[in-house]
């Protein structure tokens, strides 16, 4: 029965091939415009570390006055200060833990003919290795009690020691950096989780990447600063020691329900005996534990612009949609004397029904086909934008499987309407005005 | 023209006309705030940034130390200084459409109670403030003895030009030359007042605080160095900047050229509105597709009407019905769908505009785009259903003879 269906839907859109074009463009402008928005967004909110994101977690704790005269600039307590930051990290509550920040330095390269240029990297303890699972191509991370010593030691990425020394076997190897010299002693493969979810709102999550790695006392030894958002409200604004100053990121992985559990009373309990020694204001239950996920969420890491075109592109569709619905049920009506003589032939109203919606999800899977395109061409243009994000804009498989049944089952409950209200037709009333 | 038989037969399709004239009501609502949002865009990008634009680029080196600072500045300012066609470099800590803010809260008491906003500093050496061409509309300018070292990232204690549209916000309705400010424990006095100077990024806190600069004369030295603005003819600057990029890597060839810094100032304001630029034409793009859809929809069903009502049009003929009289049947049909759908269009503009509002800091949809948008779109129905309105029209009388 459903290729039979298929062969009436096949030639009634036949019959009208200039409203069957509408229809289909109709919907394949919808999906497309769609479709490329929700790509978008689908791979700018992905998960950046699939099967560990569920284990890692970002500890918040919020030092800032209650009246602080906020004016722009991003929000302070996003960050973490020194002090807390140590605390947490001498405290091991967690698997693995660790501080981090982004910092930019100079970088001279070996050889005479390169010009000195800047790369950005992160100053971290040594559990953001293991931690975020970063594969060492040679060498091996820094010990604890590098960590702790403030060793002059880096691990660079594959690319940065191809570029500096123009090959990665570089372990023993002195990089100078920020006027430094640095002893590699560990190289890892690139990485560049997308978002970056780790760094700090400053930084580009879609195109940064980290070059090198250094223990975290190290860079404060050197006094080499940070590349991120450094906010005070203190006299000291310029003391990275200071615990009115945030700077730092932090990150402890948590691998029970029970250990998420604990993590939380901690940091509670944390809270609460900074503000009984009087240096937060914040009340306790500000402090908080966020999964990768979750932090994600709460930083608001989709630009408000890439909201506002999915949110067109969804009202676009259902222009697109309610424009079918009307042309469907003009093209169906239009039908009744069709119907009439199907119902005298014995027909029952589910017949017509099923007929009319194999002929709507037709139309939908002819304009999923053009949607694709429309959605191809859509990303290509996001391509050539300049935002950080726009290289990343690519269809993946199931989001080409979605774009095809949302056209279908969009363009079959667009005709569950009109195929009803055909279906209902009388068809004495029609067979006699003939 | 009568219009009840034209009624009557809506009734009868009453769901078609509804969706119809729903699918005319979003897109209603679109284009209104579409448009809205296209002008604010616009407005945002062609903002006054009061400098000469099209005679300045800036030079940024990164990657020397403090200590190097002072050798750096003089070895800058006289090589780039024999540069052919250049008119005059100085040192400065930012341009406009430059990035680079040197932001900080300012209190008009010493007690720091009377918070009157987050501003620019602009840190400018000798020769900065007539090479920028800002424009002087009070007090006098800076002097020789006006540029101090900095101590913080401003000197400790100094004269400053503010922008009008700072001085207003500060001290409402009072003359500002001679008036104070704090930043913490550093005071400044207003010597000078200046039409524009817009933020090195304008917009970071809002429309209203895109002007919000004060201009710091400063002497170049160990904390000051690095950031070089540099005035040429327009018709020259491009070569000029080329010459003096190069010219850099023999006068410096130790400090780093920030490459995406050192540009003109035209170039650096393209880049930096770049994403508005897009976005803009991203909307116009929507708009576009919208009334397209939106035309499709009303040709076809139309098509679909008149082929549904030949026969009774062919009856009106015989019966006396001029083509005009057909014609204007199915354009006043039109009419009365896109006006119900112009007038759910119009509540449909105004709750979408409150959502926009509710996320993204935007004015109210001003009263005059609902009249422009309900005009575009009974332009658009009218002209969508010319086509069929026409064949409609040129039905022979002879039809109604005929039997289907």
């Amino acid at each position: 029965m459903f290729g039979y269906y298929l062969d009436l839907a096949r030639r009634s859109l036949q019959r009208t091939p200039v409203l069957t074009g509408l229809m289909v463009l109709a919907i394949g402008l919808g999906i497309g415009a769609s479709m490329t928005m929700l790509t978008v967004l689908h791979v700018m909110t992905d998960d950046p570390m699939p099967g560990r994101s569920a284990y890692l977690f970002r500890p918040y704790l919020n030092p800032v006055p209650l009246r602080m005269n906020r004016g722009m600039g991003p929000d302070p307590s996003i960050n973490l200060t020194w002090p807390d930051a140590m605390a947490l990290l001498h405290a091991r509550k967690g698997t693995y833990q660790a501080a981090m920040a982004g910092n930019s330095l100079v970088v001279t390269p070996v050889q005479g003919r390169l010009r000195p240029f800047t790369a950005d990297g992160r100053m971290t303890t040594r559990d953001l290795f293991a931690m975020f699972g970063l594969r060492f191509v040679a060498g091996a991370a820094w010990s604890a009690e590098q960590d702790d010593g403030a060793a002059a030691v880096v691990v660079v990425s594959r690319s940065f020691a191809q570029r500096v020394f123009g090959k990665t076997q570089v372990v023993g190897s002195v990089v100078s950096m920020g006027g430094h010299d640095f002893r590699v002693i560990g190289v890892v493969s690139d990485w560049a989780p997308r978002p970056m979810f780790y760094v700090d709102a400053s930084e580009k999550r879609y195109a940064g990447a980290d070059a090198f790695f250094m223990p975290l006392s190290t860079g404060m030894a050197l006094n080499l600063g940070t590349n991120g958002n450094q906010s005070g409200w203190g006299s000291d604004e310029n003391n990275l020691h200071s615990p009115t100053v945030t700077w730092l990121q932090f990150w402890v992985e948590l691998d029970s329900p029970a250990a998420v559990a604990g993590y939380r009373r901690f940091l509670y309990d944390y809270a609460a005996s900074q503000k009984a020694a009087g240096r937060f204001q914040q009340p306790a239950s500000t402090a908080h534990l966020y999964g990768l996920m979750g932090w994600l969420g709460k930083q608001h890491i989709v630009p408000g612009d890439v909201n506002m075109q999915a949110g067109l592109a969804l009202i676009f569709f259902g222009v697109c949609l309610l424009n079918i619905v009307a042309l469907l049920l003009a093209k169906y009506l239009r039908r009744a004397a069709e119907v009439s003589v199907r119902r005298a032939l014995g027909a029952c109203r589910r017949d017509i029904f099923v007929q009319f919606s194999v002929e709507s999800a037709l139309i939908g899977l002819l304009g999923g086909a053009v949607g694709l395109v429309a959605a191809e061409l859509g990303l290509w243009s996001v391509r050539q934008r300049p935002d950080d994000y726009a290289h990343l804009a690519r269809m993946d498989l199931p989001m080409l499987a979605l774009a095809l049944t949302a056209s279908v089952l969009a363009s079959v409950a667009a005709g569950v309407l009109p195929a009803w209200r055909a279906a209902s037709v009388a068809p004495a009333m029609r067979l006699k005005s003939q | 023209m009568l219009i009840r038989p034209i009624f009557a037969s809506l009734r009868k399709h009453r769901l078609a006309t509804f969706l119809i004239a729903m699918e005319i009501a979003l897109a209603c609502a679109v284009l209104c705030n579409a448009c809205f949002l296209i002008v604010n865009r616009v407005q945002q990008i062609r903002i006054h940034s009061g400098v000469d634009e099209s005679a300045l680029a800036a030079i940024r080196l990164t990657g020397f130390d403090d200590g190097q600072g002072v050798d750096l500045n003089a070895r800058v300012l006289s090589g780039l200084a024999k540069v052919p066609g250049m008119q005059s470099v100085s040192v400065i800590s930012a341009v406009p459409f430059g990035g680079f803010a040197n932001n900080a809260g300012i209190a008009t008491d010493a007690a720091g109670k009377q918070f009157a906003g987050v501003v620019n500093f602009y840190s400018g050496g000798p020769g900065s403030f007539k090479a920028l061409g800002l424009q002087l509309i009070a007090g006098r300018l800076p002097q020789d003895g006006d540029y101090q070292p900095v101590i913080h990232f401003v000197p400790d204690d100094a004269l400053v030009w503010v922008t009008k549209s700072l001085a207003d916000h500060a001290w409402p309705g009072v003359d500002p030359l001679g008036k104070e400010f704090w930043v913490g424990k550093p005071h400044f006095r207003v010597a000078g007042v200046v039409a524009h100077l817009a933020r090195p990024a304008p917009g970071e806190g809002g429309p209203s605080t895109i002007d919000w600069s004060v201009f710091v004369p400063s002497q170049p030295g160990a904390h000051f160095a690095g950031s070089y603005l540099l005035r040429a003819s327009p018709a020259q600057l491009p070569r000029v900047l080329r010459d003096a990029r190069a010219a850099i890597a023999r006068i410096a060839p130790d400090a780093v050229l920030d490459t995406a810094a050192s540009q003109s100032v035209t170039n650096l304001r393209e880049s930096f509105f770049q994403q508005d630029g897009s976005m803009a034409r991203i909307l116009l793009g929507v708009i576009a597709a919208m009334l397209l859809v939106t035309a499709l929809g009303i040709v076809g069903l139309a098509s679909f009407w008149v082929a549904q009502r030949r026969r009774q049009i062919g009856i009106r003929r015989a019966l006396g019905a001029t083509r005009g009289d057909i014609l204007r049947y199915f354009q006043t049909e039109n009419f009365l769908i896109v006006s119900l759908g112009i007038a759910l269009g119009m509540l449909i503009a105004y709750v979408l505009n409150a959502v926009l509002m509710e996320f993204y800091e935007l004015p109210h949809l001003p009263l005059y785009y609902l009249p422009i948008g309900a005009f575009a779109l009974w332009a658009l129905g009218q002209l969508a259903v010319l086509g069929p309105a026409l064949r409609a029209s040129h039905v022979p009388p002879v039809v109604a003879t005929r039997s289907v």
